[in-house]
């Protein structure tokens, strides 16, 4: 019987991400360099998402993120941020087609509690673009 | 890497001593306590002269002993129990307990009030600890039973049992306790306390997992909840747990041996452990009260940081902890323990509970915090909240 096992809760993607985040805002300087920003959720529900979108012809090429949350919150996140820029960005139409869904599938799967945390990313990422248009409209 | 135990109150392991005693009771003394062989016989022996060494650390009659299979159950025998005598009898009445109960106590009560019984929840104050007066103002003429745990397992605050003990006879009311987490630490003499009821749990003392004891004083009738061969006087059916029995005994008398020095050794390594914290790490809340607080309990709450996320990265350095973060609940609801003392959802979301074990060192603990003290500015970094909680002042 193995007694120091490495038994998770959570698959080795989420553990992955969480433990290594990927592309969160280290600093708040990097803020101006982005054009696009979106906030979803409340503290009182247990998870809020900020996320930061830099969009250059139509396309998403970095982003940066916030989560106060649980381990599933960040590392849907964290996946959320690594599948907008693996290919040197994505064309916001494409980035508007992205689903809660598709984050999960990427992480290997959430367990069933958990999946209103990884939906919470695509919203995030929604709302930045929503706030990337407006400020084009605006001028 | 080696395992940092710091969630005894979910569970203990069994004592050595305790392991050692009872393992003759699984295949050399396997009889039927209610044979009437010799090998049934040796069993029943055995089993009573461990009701017996209970009966004397509980300071009660060794008929008043209830051997159960859980916590749990002894709780849902005690409070159904005397629900069911008057149900069958076509009659209702009322009970009353307390907001931060441990869900075997909420969850049963919540149950008799689907049956038409009526249920008081009290009130507790910021430091988890029962308003008496509203407990005085509550009880009714149809009050059937008063049930107030022992010490909290979340936050670790001791009620003045003695104290609510006091007022619920004062009005010729019944009480009984949860004192699972307490029975480890503090005084379980059922006369001083004055309780009419107790519940032990074996998993939280060293002991066997589904085990249990329910204390019941002799004059009080309860409607078993499960029926059978009559075991336990009639009350709790069901071929006697020899070897969990024994091992209920030998784990209580280490405790009751043991139980000063430890206290005081625990709650001067929990006080140790409570100021590292307060001093090394900044925008945290110790949750329960300082003073009146089981010695082996730590709950604090880390601003701008959620608890589900503490606990997993404590775990990858092989500290084992709890959270009362709705992310780690079935409900995905915060503790409502925590709410109930009014902390808000925030800081319940980023609580973390530690509770300490006998063999819980200060090496162990300052391991710990210094992997917090990396843990928590991290999680804070990648927070969305924290910015704003540490502007404001």
């Amino acid at each position: 019987m193995k007694l120091e096992g490495n038994d998770w809760f959570y698959s080795k993607e989420v553990k992955k991400h969480f433990m290594k985040p990927q592309k969160f805002l280290k600093n708040e300087n990097e803020i101006k360099n982005f054009n696009g920003y979106g906030k979803v959720g409340n503290m009182k529900c247990g998870d809020m998402m900020e996320f930061w979108i830099k969009v250059k012809n139509d396309k998403i090429i970095d982003v940066r993120w916030k989560t106060f949350g649980c381990a599933s919150a960040i590392a849907s996140t964290s996946m959320l941020a690594k599948m907008l820029t693996e290919k040197k960005g994505m064309k916001i139409e494409k980035a508007l087609t992205l689903t809660g869904t598709d984050i999960m599938k990427r992480l290997g799967g959430l367990p069933k509690i958990k999946i209103h945390c990884s939906i919470l990313g695509d919203q995030a990422l929604r709302e930045a673009i929503k706030n990337y248009l407006e400020n084009q409209k605006n001028g | 890497m080696k395992t940092i135990y710091l969630d005894h109150g979910s569970t203990t392991p069994v004592r050595k001593e305790v392991l050692k005693e009872s393992l003759p009771y699984f295949s050399k003394i396997y009889g039927n306590p209610s044979s009437f062989h010799t090998t049934g016989l040796i069993a029943k022996k055995e089993i009573n002269k461990a009701r017996k060494k209970i009966a004397k650390i509980l300071n009660c009659e060794e008929e008043e002993i209830i051997f159960t299979g859980s916590g749990t159950e002894s709780i849902n025998l005690a409070i159904k129990g005397i629900a069911l005598n008057e149900l069958v009898k076509g009659k209702k009445g009322h009970f009353i307990t307390q907001k931060t109960e441990h869900d075997a106590v909420l969850e049963t009560m919540k149950w008799i009030e689907k049956l038409g019984f009526e249920v008081t929840y009290l009130n507790v104050d910021e430091k988890g600890i029962v308003k008496l007066d509203e407990l005085k103002n509550a009880i009714r003429d149809d009050t059937l039973l008063v049930s107030i745990m022992y010490a909290n397992n979340e936050i670790g605050t001791i009620q003045p049992i003695k104290k609510i003990a006091q007022i619920i006879h004062e009005k010729g009311k019944l009480f009984h306790t949860d004192a699972c987490q307490a029975t480890e630490y503090l005084s379980i003499n059922t006369k001083k306390l004055g309780v009419d009821m107790m519940t032990i749990n074996g998993s939280k003392i060293y002991s066997y997992k589904g085990s249990g004891i329910l204390f019941k004083k002799k004059n009080i009738k309860l409607t078993p909840l499960i029926h059978g061969g009559h075991q336990e006087r009639g009350t709790r059916s069901g071929t006697e747990n020899t070897p969990a029995i024994i091992a209920l005994a030998k784990a209580l008398e280490i405790s009751e041996k043991e139980k000063k020095k430890e206290n005081e050794r625990l709650t001067k390594l929990r006080n140790y452990m409570i100021k590292r914290i307060e001093n090394e790490i900044e925008k945290v809340k110790i949750n329960g009260d300082k003073k009146n607080r089981l010695p082996n309990n730590v709950n604090v709450s880390f601003y701008g940081v959620e608890g589900e996320s503490i606990l997993l990265r404590l775990n990858e350095e092989g500290i084992r902890a709890s959270t009362g973060s709705a992310c780690s609940s079935q409900s995905l609801e915060p503790s409502h323990v925590l709410l109930a003392t009014g902390l808000t959802h925030e800081l319940a979301h980023g609580s973390i509970r530690f509770t300490l074990g006998k063999n819980t060192t200060k090496k162990e603990i300052d391991y710990t915090i210094n992997k917090l003290k990396k843990i928590i500015p991290f999680l804070r970094t990648i927070s969305s909240a924290w910015k704003k909680i540490k502007t404001k002042r």
